[in-house]
């Protein structure tokens, strides 16, 4: 930067001096920050005592923010890529049923199962953003329709095969697999019995677990969360493919003229979406030993609150992972919170409409900002 | 003389039921500056569309550097060395200036084998670019969403000027440009020109097209009326040509001779 800094010109006198403060402000996150502190802040006056804020406590809040975190990611990208979703939540259903019946109803091994239904999925992400390419249709119409399609075929192939909608056994089948841990394992479990045995953190004083520290390790859920979130900030902010995605969600056109490939960047992030929809959904069996035709209802719903709230535009062109991350993390808190300071449970969803007002009111004004309009 | 760069043979393009062009025929030789002119409607951007592959000619064929070329996609045409200011400029106004200088042609920097976006090079290279232009930006990251109309379109031409390694195309750079600026992008026009790049000029300014054009050729309702040299034409016959002779004859009496 020294390089600029001598050969730039003297400060033109018609600019007023932005406050780094009020340009700091000027950015996808502030929302989320701002959300982010004010939550903590008020769950800690008020549900301190419930246990919201042990280690057990704040396990469970943490992996109830990475599983809205893993599908904010991949709604965050191809959001600013200009594109909807809203076949998440059936994808989710859909790929865990295809694990399930797989391995357990076909008696394929777990990792086998687990590899085609990414394949699958992924093949319908691209699928879904080949339509919305070639017709020009708004992908909300179009995945709105996988939306049906896929929770359609998911019920169906349960029934048919099994005449259940939930398939159980697969921690059975799952003993021993490579694949499986990597979805539903923990790590640092003997750092946590480390500290359950010096006694930092509670243990189970009864019970067939006795002795053993009641949060056991760090659930691979959260470690895939924080990795899709490293990875989706480094690709959008760090790499010429997240110019593109830029690019192609501000003006698709533009894009095309300065020669930017931005069908393959949309089709690509229908796969990303299609992929960490995936993630979710093969966690998820692993953690719960089966599947349910119902799994993921409202998922896509909840992934796009979490991106606008993390300062996303639904228009596209303009966002953050960072930010979509903090709306998750905003979300699991308050979902979990309430329920340990014993609010009514319905009350949330009052909560959600009124923080994804405040949160769109924000951005608005925000995209004012950054682009000078009135 | 030395050959042509582009050669644009019998280019037809047809949208729907619209005939944009009928049959035009231009080309354009390194080192010079071709000058298209005509009125609104004529089937000016539409041309140039198709030389830089944002169209596809329903009939014609186009020679790049003596070969038969078709440009499927911009990109094609850029890797070529082709790179153009669009009418409508191109840019996004959510991203940065730097983002949109560089957008679909990033600079890359190779850190532990991955390819990153070499941001610095970008705002280093941007800020020059502009200067060069007699524009001076408050940053780098400055959204393009609050840059003047004129400096919008100085980005979008310093941006061609960058990239544009055979062949420049401008569509009516100037339209929004102060006296200063354009005078720049006149000057630029000649230096790129000196240097063996051709250089395509669409405008409807008759003393811009004289300034900087050696050749020029009018389209009038998808079709040319022909090419000239420059020495050829006079400025009158060239503003005669453009608006289809006559009428305006009649028009600039009625306006006292002020157009
Ligand atoms: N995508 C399109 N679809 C349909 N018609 C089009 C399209 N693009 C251009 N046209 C038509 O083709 C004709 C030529 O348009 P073009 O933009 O090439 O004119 P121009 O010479 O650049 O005019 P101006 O000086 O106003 O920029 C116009 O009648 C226009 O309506
Ligand atoms: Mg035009």
């Amino acid at each position: 930067m020294s390089e600029t800094a001598q050969t730039a010109p003297p400060t033109d006198e018609r600019v007023k001096e932005m406050s780094s403060f009020r340009k700091s402000l000027i950015r996808p996150e502030l929302g989320g920050i701002c959300g982010t502190i004010l939550v903590f802040v008020f769950f800690f006056l008020t549900a301190r005592d419930s246990g919201m804020f042990s280690p057990a406590g704040v396990m469970n809040w943490s992996v109830v923010s990475a599983q809205f975190t893993i599908i904010a990611v991949g709604a965050c990208l191809l959001m600013i890529a200009g594109e909807f979703d809203l076949s998440v939540g059936s994808m989710i259903g859909f790929a865990g049923m295809s694990i399930a019946l797989l391995s357990v109803s076909f008696g394929w091994p777990v990792w086998l199962a687990i590899t085609i239904t990414f394949v699958l999925c992924m093949a319908i992400g691209a699928f879904n953003g080949w339509l919305v390419v070639k017709t020009g249709l708004p992908s909300f119409i179009v995945t709105l329709a996988f939306l049906f399609i896929l929770r359609g075929l998911t019920i169906f192939a349960a029934i048919a095969t099994t005449r259940k909608t939930i398939i159980g056994g697969v921690r059975d089948v799952a003993e021993g697999d490579w694949l499986a841990p990597i979805f539903g394992g923990k790590i640092f479990t003997g750092f946590f019995q480390w500290m359950g045995d010096h006694g930092w953190i509670e243990t189970f004083v009864r019970g067939s677990k006795a002795g053993q520290p009641v949060v056991e390790g760090i659930p691979m859920l959260i470690v895939w969360a924080l990795g899709l979130v490293v990875f989706g900030h480094i690709v959008l902010t760090k790499t010429r493919f997240g110019n593109w995605i830029f690019a192609a969600g501000g003006d698709a056109q533009s894009a095309r003229y300065t020669g930017v490939p931005v069908n393959r960047v949309k089709i690509i992030m229908f796969m990303f979406t299609a992929f960490c929809a995936c993630v979710f959904a093969t966690a998820q069996v692993m953690e719960f030993g089966s599947a349910g035709a119902d799994r993921g209802v409202l998922k896509e719903f909840e992934a796009i609150i979490s991106v606008v709230i993390g300062g996303a535009l639904l228009t596209g062109g303009y966002g953050s992972v960072i930010g979509a991350a903090l709306g998750a993390l905003i979300f699991g808190v308050v979902q979990q919170g309430l329920f340990f300071a014993g609010v009514e449970s319905s009350l949330f969803r009052v909560f959600l409409g009124v923080i994804l007002l405040l949160a769109v009111i924000l951005n608005t004004y925000i995209r004012r900002m950054i682009t000078g309009e009135k | 003389m030395t050959k042509p760069i582009i050669q644009m043979k019998n280019i037809e393009k047809h949208f729907g039921p619209v005939i944009a062009l009928a049959g035009v025929s231009v080309d354009v030789i390194p080192g010079e500056c071709h000058c298209l002119l005509g009125d609104n409607g004529a089937g000016k951007s539409t041309f140039i569309k198709t030389m830089s592959g944002v169209h596809k000619a329903t009939k014609g064929e186009i020679y790049f550097e003596g070969n038969e070329m078709n440009f499927d996609r911009p990109r094609d045409a850029m890797a070529a060395g082709i790179s153009t200011v669009y009418q409508d400029l191109a840019m996004i106004p959510l991203m940065s200036v730097a983002r949109n200088f560089f957008m679909g042609n990033e600079p890359t920097k190779r850190v532990a084998g991955i390819n990153f976006f070499d941001h610095k090079l970008a705002n280093e290279v941007t800020m020059e670019e502009m200067r060069k232009m007699g524009i001076n930006l408050r940053g780098p990251d400055q959204a393009v969403g609050t840059l003047s109309g004129g400096e919008r379109q100085t980005v979008a031409i310093a941006r061609a000027v960058h990239f544009g390694a055979k062949v420049l195309i401008l569509d009516e750079p100037t339209s929004a440009l102060g006296v200063r600026q354009t005078a720049n992008v006149l000057a630029t026009v000649d230096r790129v020109r000196k240097k063996g790049i051709a250089v395509v000029f669409i405008t409807h300014n008759v003393r811009h097209a004289m300034a900087v054009g050696d050749r020029f050729t009018v389209l009038d309702r998808g079709k040319t009326l022909g090419t000239a040299k420059r020495g050829e034409i006079t400025p009158e016959e060239l503003q005669d040509l453009m608006a289809g002779g006559q009428e305006l004859a009649t028009l600039e009496g009625s306006l006292g001779g002020t157009v």
